[in-house]
């Protein structure tokens, strides 16, 4: 019992530090919102004049919101990592990993700070899909299921982030990488299509995707209307389980970054 | 504080540690006594900071063994991290937070709650100084500040034993002489203190014992007047450390130690 308080301890003591700067300096968190607005007001809007995507009963805007949600998220925890490669660079990372406190503890601190982060984006996305006229669902369980679909993607991608700054190590390399993933992740999920859209290659890459079941939860729980492919609790389970083995190999790769 | 069973508070036995083929210390052997100032110098790539991340458990040993406050480095490294502060070269603080937010994160992962993480932080920030301007952003403050805050970070938790990385380089005089007095007063108290320095004024000022590396070998260990009196009469410490060494003192280093001194250096200044 002592021994998970401690852990809880130091891992709320990383959150509280990130979240503190977060909300000193938002402007990261504001020019973030600027990339679902325009999918949603621009190329959504025009989509959904096209028709060429079948999406049952729903618009396709209403369609394609829980994607730019997802992908949101997505796109702004991908590029986390490059804050521990500047902590690197500043000897920060070196002071953390002297104290006792578990590897696992500090990975896990940063990732939920970026869970926080991604509920502050998730706020923008359904300002601007109120905006658009997209038909929200506003039942408590259906936003807590948002809420904790965003918290535990985003905990997904900001620790795959940290896990790829452990590897290249630095901010060129990272950059490079970061700009090479983000858009397959994108495409070969359902954020803007459905799965059975997909030729065969690409259903089976979408099926591995963590971002194809955080669509899924998402697509239920924001939208009137919207189903899921997959149960919840799949969902959940698939996006929790990534997020375990991410940060057992994030909590393993992290020490290397003082070497 | 220091621990009576232990009649060393740091001992490395032939400690080694490769790169790939690129031995970067050999066979380390050092006894550091309790409660005194230890200098390792050498030129840059003499393994000064390779030995620190060692004992620090930052690096595994390639083969050899240590103990760091009583404690195995590779057998017993969560033992050895609560019995340590650590200084690194670069500036650590962090410059998006407040005084006081740097300390309670260094308290709360060095497990330190409540009331007591409260008085040492309080504590902390009078030895450093610091109080009237605990609540500023750090990177507001001056070289000689940060490096203040640094060393009250690392000792919050009333560390055996502390290393410092360079931990005056880019101060001004009297920033240094703070950091100094700083570190006599941890002495007093009964801390040991490792630091790797290349300012020779501040070996001889402050360390009550010197080890010389050279190509990752140890080239001599002593008291600063002991060896200031093998080298000749009137020698000084630059004259020690050019004959133990065998380099002059602007020789040495490698691209990656230069570039984070500088980096240091531009940070601090």
């Amino acid at each position: 019992m002592n021994r998970l308080l401690s852990y809880l301890n130091e891992t709320f003591a990383v959150c509280d530090a990130e979240v503190r700067k977060l909300i000193r300096d938002p402007t990261e968190l504001l020019s973030r919102a600027i990339q679902p607005v325009l999918w949603l007001a621009v190329f959504g809007q025009v989509f959904s004049q096209v028709r060429g995507i079948p999406t049952g009963n729903l618009r396709y805007l209403d369609f394609m919101a829980p994607g730019i949600l997802a992908q949101s998220i997505l796109f702004s925890a991908i590029f986390y990592g490059i804050a521990i490669i500047w902590e690197r660079d500043l000897g920060i990372v070196h002071k953390l990993l002297v104290t006792p406190a578990h590897r696992s503890a500090l990975i896990m601190g940063k990732a939920f700070a970026a869970g926080l982060r991604g509920l502050v984006q998730a706020a923008v996305v359904y300002l601007v899909a109120i905006a658009l006229h997209v038909e929200i669902r506003w039942e408590l369980m259906p936003i807590l299921t948002v809420a904790a679909g965003v918290f535990v993607g985003s905990c997904i991608f900001s620790t795959f982030s940290l896990v790829i700054a452990c590897i290249v190590k630095t901010r060129e390399r990272f950059m490079g990488i970061g700009q090479v993933l983000t858009m397959p992740l994108f495409f070969a999920s359902n954020a803007i299509y459905p799965l059975e859209l997909m030729p065969g290659w690409l259903k089976v890459i979408a099926v591995c995707n963590p971002l194809t079941y955080l669509v899924d939860a998402l697509r239920s729980g924001m939208i009137v209307g919207g189903t899921s492919v997959y149960a919840l609790t799949t969902s959940f389970a698939v996006m929790l389980s990534v997020f375990t083995v991410l940060l057992l190999l994030a909590a393993r790769l992290y020490p290397g970054l003082a070497r | 504080m220091p621990d009576a069973s232990e009649p060393f508070a740091i001992a490395t036995h032939q400690l080694r540690k490769c790169f790939d083929h690129f031995v970067a210390l050999e066979g380390l052997s050092l006894q550091v006594p309790h409660a005194c100032i230890f200098g390792l110098l050498g030129p840059n790539g003499a393994g000064k900071s390779t030995a620190i991340k060692m004992l620090t458990t930052l690096l595994d040993p390639t083969s050899g063994s240590a103990t760091v406050a009583g404690f195995d480095i590779a057998r017993q490294p969560v033992e050895v991290r609560r019995h340590i502060g650590y200084v690194p070269q670069m500036l650590s603080a962090d410059g998006a937070l407040t005084a006081i937010e740097n300390l309670n994160l260094s308290a709360r992962l060095q497990g330190l709650r409540g009331a007591e993480r409260r008085a040492r932080v309080k504590e902390a920030l009078a030895f450093a100084g610091l109080e009237a301007t605990a609540s500023k952003l750090v990177r507001a403050y001056s070289g000689g500040m940060i490096r203040r805050l640094e060393i009250a970070q690392a000792t919050l938790h009333n560390p055996q034993v502390l290393f410092l990385d360079e931990p005056t380089i880019g101060l001004d005089p009297i920033a240094r002489r703070t950091v100094w007095e700083r570190l006599e007063h941890l002495r007093e108290k009964g801390t040991t203190i490792l630091i790797t320095t290349h300012d020779m004024e501040e070996a001889d000022t402050l360390c009550d014992e010197l080890a010389i590396l050279h190509q990752g070998r140890l080239a001599v260990v002593g008291k600063p007047e002991s060896l200031k009196a093998q080298v000749g009469e009137n020698a000084s410490l630059d004259d020690v450390f050019v004959h133990f060494s065998g380099v002059g003192l602007e020789q040495g280093g490698d691209y990656r130690g230069t570039r984070d001194s500088r980096d240091a250096i531009q940070r601090l200044g």
